[in-house]
C-alpha cells in the first residue's frame, strides 16, 4: 500500500482515538477523586447535541465546543448532586444519568435529526506537516486532536506534579484523612465530577463537529462505555488512556484497514463494526485478570459514598 | 432554622416504601413543569400523557402488552441486584432471546403444534439470553472482570448480530429487500388473551414470574444464600455461601427472563425478527427492578407505571406534536427522583439552629 494510504490511515485512528482520550481523561479525574460516574454516555450524548445546535445557529466551532463543555458540566453537576450531596449510590446515578442523558438528547434533537453541517477545515501546522509519512497524519489534523494531546500532559502534570492533583489523590485514596488534615472533600470531589462532565461534553462536541458534523440519535455508540473502560485499561493512569484510545481508535477504522491492504474478506459489515465492542472486553478480560496490578492503581474509596460529618 | 442530615439509628422501612411513590408524584410534577416549558397547557398534557392512554379497555390491554416484557426483565434482574451482581445488559440478552427463538420459529415444521412449538420457542429464548449473561458471569468469576461494562458491551455486539441475521442469512426473500425474516407461521405466534387486543399469553407468564421469584427471593434458603453473598461477602464467606455461585445465579437468571422477554416480542406483537427489536425495554428494565424496590410486587406496579409513560410518549407525539422520546426523558427523571428520595430512607431532616462553623463532633 503506498505513503498517502498509511498516512490516511494514521490519520483516522488518531480521529477516531481523539474523544475517548478527551472523555477517558476526564473520567480518570472523577475516578481519582474516589467518584464513579457511568454517566459518560449520557454526557456526551448532551455535549454533541448541544455542540451541534450551537454550531447551526452561529456557524463557530469553538463556541460551538465550549456549549458542549457547558452541556457536560450541567448534567454532570445533576450527578454530583445525587451522588455528593444526596449520598445516592454511585453506580445506579451513572446509569440513571446516562439514561436520561440518551432520552433528553434524543428529544431536543428531533427536529436537528441528520441535518448536516460542512466539514471544519484541519489546522495545518508548517514545517512539522511537511515531514514525509507521518507529517500530514500527525500535523494536518483537527484542532481538538492536538489539544487532546496538551490535555494528556496538563492532566499528567496536574496528577503528579502539582500540590492540587496530590490532594485530589489522597480524596481518593482516604476521604476521611484528606478531611482530617483539613481539605473540603466534597466540594474537591464536586470540582472532579465537573471536569468529567466538561470532558465528556467536549467529546460528544468533538463527534458532532468534527467527526461527523451532523447530529443524528445514538451517534455516540457507546464511545462514553468505552471511555470507562479505557479508565481501567489504563490502570488510571493518562499515559497509558492515549495508548488505549488510539488502540480503539484503530480497530473502530478496522473497515479502512482492510481496504489499505487490498483484503477480500468475506466478512459481513456488521462483524467488523462489532470488533471495538469485542476488543473492549478482551482488553478488560486481559487488565482485569492481573487483579494485584488492578488493586494496586484503582483508587481505594472508588464508588463509595462519603458524608462531610459522618 | 436550618434543616440539618441527621442519620437515622436504622434504616426506616416506611421511607423505603414511600419513597418510590414521592419519586412518582415528582416526576409528575416534574413532567407537567416541562409541558407548561413547552407552550402546553398541563391540564391538557396530564390528560394526553397519562389518562387517554387507559380510558378504553384497549389501551389497557396495550398497557399490560408494553409491561410483560418489563416484568419479566425486572424481576430476572432484580434477582441479580439483591446479590449486588450489576447486570446492565439486559438489552442485549433480550435480543439474543429473541434471536433464538426466531431461529426456532423459522425452523418449525408445517405439522407443529403450539403447544410444543411455543414452550420450545420460550426455553430457546431463555438459553440464548443465558448464554449472553454467561460471558459477564465466566468473567467476572474466572478473571474479575467488571460484569458492567462486559455485559453493556454485549448490548452493542447482539444488534450487530440481529443486524447481519435479518440482511444476511434470515433475510425473508419475499420481503422487497427489508431488513426482516419472514413472518412467523401461526404455531409460533402467542395465543391473544382478549379477542381484538394485542395482549398475549405472555402476560400469565410475567405474572408466574413474579410469583415464582417471590418464592424464590423471600421464601428459599437459595435465595438467601445469594443475597447474603451479594452484600456481605465475608459473613457469606464465612458461612461457606459460595460468592461466585451467587454472580452466575444473578446473571444468568436476568439473562433468561430477558431471553424469555424478547421471545415474548418476536413471537407477540412483532411476529418476526427486524432491526427495531432492540426496543429499548431493557434499560427501562433497570429502572422497573429499581422503582419496584427489587420486590416482585413492587415491580408489578413499577411496570405498570414505565409502560404508561411508553403509552403516553406515543400519545404526546400523536395529540401534543412532541417527540415519543418525551418518555424516555420521564423514565430518566423518574430514577433520578427515586434515588434522591432514598436519601432519607437512612437519613432523616433536623431543624436545628444553625452551628455558625462548630465543629459537628462538639454539638454530640
Amino acid at each position: 500500500m503506498d505513503a498517502t494510504l498509511i498516512a490516511s490511515i494514521i490519520g483516522a485512528t488518531l480521529v477516531a482515538g481523539t474523544p475517548l482520550i478527551i472523555v477517558a481523561l476526564g473520567e480518570l479525574v472523577t475516578e481519582r477523586s474516589g467518584v464513579l460516574n457511568l454517566g459518560a454516555e449520557g454526557t456526551m450524548a448532551m455535549g454533541a447535541l448541544s455542540a451541534f445546535i450551537v454550531n447551526q445557529a452561529i456557524g463557530s466551532a469553538p463556541l460551538a465546543v465550549a456549549a458542549g463543555m457547558a452541556a457536560g458540566v450541567a448534567m454532570s453537576l445533576v450527578f454530583g448532586y445525587l451522588t455528593l450531596t444526596m449520598l445516592a449510590n454511585q453506580v445506579a446515578s451513572g446509569l440513571a444519568l446516562s439514561i436520561f442523558g440518551i432520552g433528553l438528547s434524543a428529544f431536543i434533537g428531533k427536529p436537528y435529526e441528520s441535518a448536516a453541517m460542512p466539514m471544519v477545515a484541519p489546522i495545518r501546522i508548517p514545517v512539522l506537516a511537511d515531514i514525509p509519512l507521518v507529517g500530514p497524519a500527525l500535523f494536518n489534523q483537527q484542532s481538538l486532536v492536538y489539544v487532546s494531546w496538551a490535555l494528556v500532559a496538563a492532566v499528567a502534570w496536574f496528577l503528579y506534579r502539582s500540590r492540587a492533583g496530590l490532594v485530589l489523590r489522597a480524596v481518593g485514596e482516604s476521604p476521611a484523612s484528606a478531611q482530617a488534615v483539613g481539605y473540603a472533600v466534597i466540594p474537591i470531589r464536586y470540582l472532579a465530577v465537573a471536569f468529567g462532565g466538561a470532558m465528556a461534553g467536549v467529546g460528544g462536541a468533538f463527534l458532532s463537529i468534527y467527526y461527523t458534523p451532523l447530529w443524528s440519535q445514538g451517534m455516540v455508540a457507546g464511545r462514553g462505555w468505552i471511555a470507562l473502560a479505557l479508565v481501567v485499561f489504563a490502570t488510571w493512569r493518562p499515559i497509558r488512556v492515549v495508548l488505549g484510545a488510539y488502540l480503539f481508535g484503530g480497530v473502530m477504522i478496522s473497515q479502512l484497514f482492510v481496504q489499505g491492504l487490498g483484503l477480500k474478506l468475506e466478512v459481513p459489515a456488521q462483524f467488523l463494526s462489532a470488533l471495538p465492542y469485542v476488543a473492549t472486553i478482551a482488553v478488560l478480560v486481559l487488565i482485569s485478570r492481573n487483579a494485584a496490578a488492578v488493586r494496586l492503581h484503582s483508587p481505594v474509596s472508588l464508588g463509595l459514598p462519603f458524608r462531610a460529618d459522618a | 432554622m436550618w434543616p440539618r442530615l441527621e442519620r437515622r439509628a436504622e434504616a426506616s422501612p416506611r421511607m423505603r416504601c414511600l419513597s418510590p411513590l414521592i419519586a412518582v408524584a415528582l416526576t409528575i410534577i416534574g413532567g407537567l413543569a416541562v409541558f407548561a416549558l413547552l407552550g402546553k397547557s398541563p391540564v391538557q398534557a396530564f390528560a394526553v400523557f397519562f389518562v387517554n392512554p387507559v380510558h378504553d379497555l384497549y389501551g389497557v390491554s396495550e398497557l399490560l402488552l408494553k409491561a410483560t416484557p418489563l416484568m419479566l426483565i425486572g424481576v430476572g434482574l432484580a434477582v441479580g441486584y439483591r446479590a449486588n451482581v450489576w447486570n446492565i445488559g439486559a438489552e442485549g440478552q433480550f435480543i439474543l432471546g429473541a434471536i433464538f427463538a426466531t431461529g426456532v420459529a423459522l425452523q418449525l415444521p408445517e405439522s407443529a403444534s403450539r403447544w410444543w412449538a411455543l414452550p420450545l420457542m420460550a426455553v430457546a429464548g431463555a438459553i440464548g439470553g443465558g448464554l449472553w449473561a454467561a460471558v459477564p458471569a465466566f468473567l467476572r468469576t474466572r478473571f474479575h472482570t467488571s460484569e458492567i461494562l462486559v455485559s453493556l458491551m454485549l448490548v452493542y455486539i447482539a444488534q450487530f448480530l440481529a443486524s447481519w441475521l435479518v440482511y444476511g442469512p434470515w433475510k425473508d426473500p419475499q420481503g422487497f429487500n427489508f431488513p426482516q425474516t419472514r413472518l412467523f407461521p401461526d404455531t409460533a405466534l402467542l395465543p391473544v388473551m382478549i379477542e381484538g387486543t394485542r395482549l398475549n399469553a405472555s402476560f400469565m407468564l410475567a405474572i408466574a414470574a413474579l410469583l415464582g421469584a417471590y418464592v424464590f427471593m423471600q421464601r428459599s434458603f437459595r435465595g438467601f444464600q445469594m443475597q447474603v453473598a451479594g452484600q456481605a461477602e465475608h459473613a457469606a464467606r464465612y458461612a461457606g455461601f459460595s460468592a461466585s455461585r451467587a454472580v452466575w445465579g444473578g446473571l444468568l437468571a436476568g439473562g433468561a427472563m430477558a431471553g424469555v422477554a424478547g421471545m415474548s416480542e418476536v413471537g407477540g406483537p412483532m411476529g418476526q425478527l427486524t432491526t427495531q427489536i432492540s426496543t429499548g425495554y431493557g434499560f427501562a428494565a433497570i429502572i422497573v427492578a429499581f422503582v419496584g424496590r427489587l420486590h416482585p410486587l413492587g415491580i408489578f406496579f413499577a411496570s405498570l407505571l414505565m409502560a404508561l409513560l411508553y403509552l403516553g410518549g406515543e400519545q404526546a407525539q400523536q395529540y401534543l406534536n412532541l417527540p415519543a422520546s418525551i418518555s424516555n426523558v420521564f423514565q430518566g427523571m423518574l430514577l433520578f427522583f427515586l434515588l434522591a428520595a432514598d436519601l432519607f430512607i437512612t437519613y432523616r431532616l433536623r431543624w436545628a439552629a444553625p452551628s455558625f462553623g462548630r465543629r459537628a463532633w462538639m454539638q454530640r
